[in-house]
């Protein structure tokens, strides 16, 4: 079977949300604000909260030990959201996040998923040869690193909290979230200094 | 409904398939049945998701973090390489010593 044609499918939704709202099960306002909020969720907001961690020992504390507090902190709602776990890379452990079972992602805090992350073939391999994922990906870690692949299967949603990278001493929370990407958020990449801070 | 594995308990993933029996809607990944590792944390209670997803009513079932040697599950990779994976209690089941053992 194709799927409906455009205006019949938005016809669908339409009645579909009116009869939502006849049962008092969401209003008009609730599908807005939670369209806006997930229009506003993209990975500078867990960028900024890696930053503040690294600077911050009792945002980190908070951070570690309940996620959803955090991002609240940082002016995300987090209602209706699922709660929001963080593995803290250290040095000998590295973390790798991965839903196989289908794509769970901390869209609260990174936005929507990229394509890779939901492909049959990241979720297959991350969890069998994670080392030649990261290999892909030009991804080196540190001699004799212990990698942790996170299967992220049930009600948690996860996140890295990667290891500041040494030569970021005195950085502000703006320049440290600047090297805290997408990628480092979900552990297929380390976060890395530009060029010229290197050089300096 | 408490808990009743510990952190640090050494447990086994049951080896079930539900799948073969008819349709089900299970989160426990199919490289986990029968393997054995670690609660590294117990992670609260959740409504059963086999339950949810044919809108049945849903028990909250303890939920856990359980750490797997990474290794063992597909005959390679690296020693020291690990799985952290959320398992819901009724898929668990105690170690057994002379398993542990072997």
């Amino acid at each position: 079977m194709s799927a409906p044609a455009r205006p019949e499918s938005i016809a669908l939704l339409e009645k579909f949300v009116a009869a939502l709202a006849a049962r008092g099960l969401v209003t008009e306002q609730e599908i807005a604000e939670r369209q806006a909020s997930t229009d506003r969720a993209s990975p500078e907001i867990g960028a900024r909260m890696v930053a503040r961690a690294w600077r911050d020992d009792e945002y980190r504390r908070l951070l570690l030990s309940n996620g959803a507090a955090a991002a609240e902190q940082m002016g995300v709602s987090m209602t209706g959201a699922p709660p929001l776990g963080v593995l803290e890379d250290r040095p000998g452990l590295h973390h790798l996040v991965v839903c196989t079972l289908c794509s769970c992602y901390p869209r609260a805090v990174l936005g929507y998923p990229p394509h890779w992350y939901k492909s049959f073939e990241y979720r297959a391999r991350a969890v069998r040869e994670p080392r030649a994922v990261l290999a892909e990906w030009g991804t080196v870690l540190p001699p004799a690193t212990q990698i942790r692949v996170v299967d992220s299967t049930a009600d948690y949603r996860w996140m890295v909290l990667p290891m500041r990278p040494a030569g970021t001493e005195g950085w502000s929370e703006d320049q440290l979230a600047a090297i805290v990407t997408r990628d480092v958020l979900v552990g297929v990449a380390l976060p890395r200094l530009p060029v010229t801070a290197a050089a300096e | 409904m408490t808990a009743a594995f510990a952190p640090g308990t050494r447990i086994r993933v049951r080896d079930d398939w539900p799948e073969r029996r008819g349709p089900c809607h299970i989160r426990t990944p199919h490289y986990l049945r029968g393997r054995e590792g670690v609660v590294q944390a117990v992670l609260g209670e959740f409504p059963n998701p086999e339950d949810l997803a044919f809108a049945r009513p849903a028990p909250r079932r303890p939920l856990y973090h359980v750490l797997f040697e990474q290794p063992p599950i597909w005959a390679e990779g690296e020693a020291g390489d690990s799985l952290l994976v959320e398992i819901f209690e009724h898929w668990l089941e105690p170690a057994t010593p002379s398993q542990e053992a072997a």
